[in-house]
């Protein structure tokens, strides 16, 4: 062995052994600076690399995730269309349901049950169109009803479809009864889609949130379907009558499924009217 | 032949302004598909078959509607003959034109509909069907009026080509 390499292996050794004693901790504070040193100089160096690596392997990654994330967008547009079927599907159900339970707790009348398909295309009249007409035996002035209260009656009536008069129509009145105030009023449709109450006698204490159901009186209608809630009472000392805003107990711009009921036939009692005195 | 086109359209008119637009109110007015359909197609130049137009749709309406039959003659017959002398008029812009005839349109079927149901009897009051109705229907067909313009000028070209034309 020539003198060169006896110094290289002497270094070599030299250097090892001290890393080894640095490694094992006999240098104490001198070493943890230096390992600390080195560890910094190492997560440089790594946090670089790892910056470099991303910013050229990026526009690879890019365009995958771009595919992945137009897949998933894809899956997730499906499943809200699911959902919103689903939705569709459950509330239809709720609303099957409650008119079935609202059926079985009247067993006095029969119902058919019919979808609305259609509004009247004038703004000036309250109708629906639903999809029951003559074949089903749906017969003109036969009552609407939901399980939550009084829709209208039928107007006109084709093979497959018939034409509803709502009780929010401006022509529409209807003989009503206040339940705890016990006494007859009429319940008026106006241009806007709210009802009032007129002919409340001025003697009678009406009060807000009295119910206010069908009297059947006139023939019109059968008695004890419910219309809604008084809200507020206008009283003017110089009329005759007492008038009332009422509260409906049916949304009617959300009517989707309604129940008509077959078994009662409207009486037409304009022949026991008086006549007007010339 | 092209002309049977009237029957889908019109149809499709009738349903989507039964089913889809008397949804979509404004306050307690909606807009009228049927009228401005009319009033696109009577001002198209070359059409000639505006009244056959208007026969179809007030069978239909006259069909499905509560509103007495006479009203939707009358109404929808106006408006075509309104649309027909502003054509010859104001050719130059149509789209003013279509504005003025779905303006005055709606105004004069608004009138005559108030004015019809209050005869019959119904307890209207004309601040109420001016500031409820009447009003918000205006500003939804003047809404809907460039789209079925633009619609019904393409349909036109379609039915009557250029060249039969001249």
């Amino acid at each position: 062995m020539n003198s060169r390499s006896l110094q290289t292996t002497i270094i070599f050794l030299v250097v090892g052994g001290i890393l080894a004693l640095s490694l094992g901790g006999f240098f104490g504070t001198a070493s943890r600076q230096v390992g600390s040193v080195l560890i910094e100089i190492q997560t440089w160096f790594s946090s670089r690399f790892i910056g470099l690596q991303d910013f050229m392997t990026a526009p690879r990654d890019i365009v995958s995730l771009r595919m992945r994330n137009t897949e998933l967008e894809t899956q997730v547009s499906q499943l809200q269309t699911q959902v919103i079927e689903l939705q569709q599907r459950v509330n239809e159900t709720e609303i099957l349901a409650a008119l079935v339970n609202f059926s079985r707790s009247n067993p006095e009348s029969t119902y058919k049950a019919a979808a609305v398909i259609g509004r009247d295309p004038s703004p000036f009249l309250h109708y629906i169109i639903i999809n029951r007409g003559s074949n089903d035996d749906i017969q003109r002035g036969m009552p609407v009803v939901t399980n939550q209260g009084l829709v209208g009656r039928i107007d006109a009536v084709i093979a497959d479809a018939a034409r509803v008069q709502l009780i929010t129509d401006p022509a529409s009145s209807i003989n009503v009864y206040l339940q705890n105030a016990e006494t007859n009023a009429v319940a008026l449709g106006s241009v806007t889609g709210d009802v009032s109450l007129d002919m409340i006698s001025q003697n009678t204490v009406v009060e807000s949130g009295d119910l206010i159901l069908t009297s059947g009186l006139g023939g019109g209608y059968p008695s004890d379907l419910i219309i809604g809630q008084v809200v507020t009472l206008r009283t003017l000392e110089y009329e005759l009558f007492q008038e009332a805003t009422v509260q409906l107990a049916l949304d009617f711009s959300r009517l989707d499924i309604v129940l008509v009921i077959t078994n009662f036939r409207p009486v037409n009692i304009t022949p026991l009217e008086p006549l007007p005195s010339p | 032949m092209r002309n049977i086109i009237a029957f889908p359209v019109l149809g499709l008119a009738v349903i989507l302004q039964t089913s889809v637009i008397g949804r979509i109110n404004l306050i307690s007015g909606y807009a009228d598909l049927p009228l401005i359909l009319l009033s696109a197609w009577a001002l198209q130049e070359r059409v000639k078959s505006s009244w056959h137009w208007t026969a179809t749709i007030c069978l239909m309406l006259g069909f499905v509607s509560a509103l007495p039959w006479p009203v939707v003659v009358v109404g929808y017959c106006g408006v075509v003959f309104v649309a027909q002398i502003l054509q010859k008029r104001i050719w130059q812009a149509p789209l003013l034109a279509m504005f003025s005839v779905v303006f005055i349109g709606t105004l004069f079927m608004h009138l005559l509909s108030f004015a019809v149901l209050r005869i019959s009897g119904t307890p209207f009051l004309f601040s109420d069907v001016m500031g409820l109705i009447t009003l918000p229907s205006l500003l939804l067909n003047m809404l809907f009026s460039i789209p079925i313009y633009t619609f019904i000028r393409d349909l036109a070209v379609w039915v009557y080509p250029e060249e039969q034309y001249e």
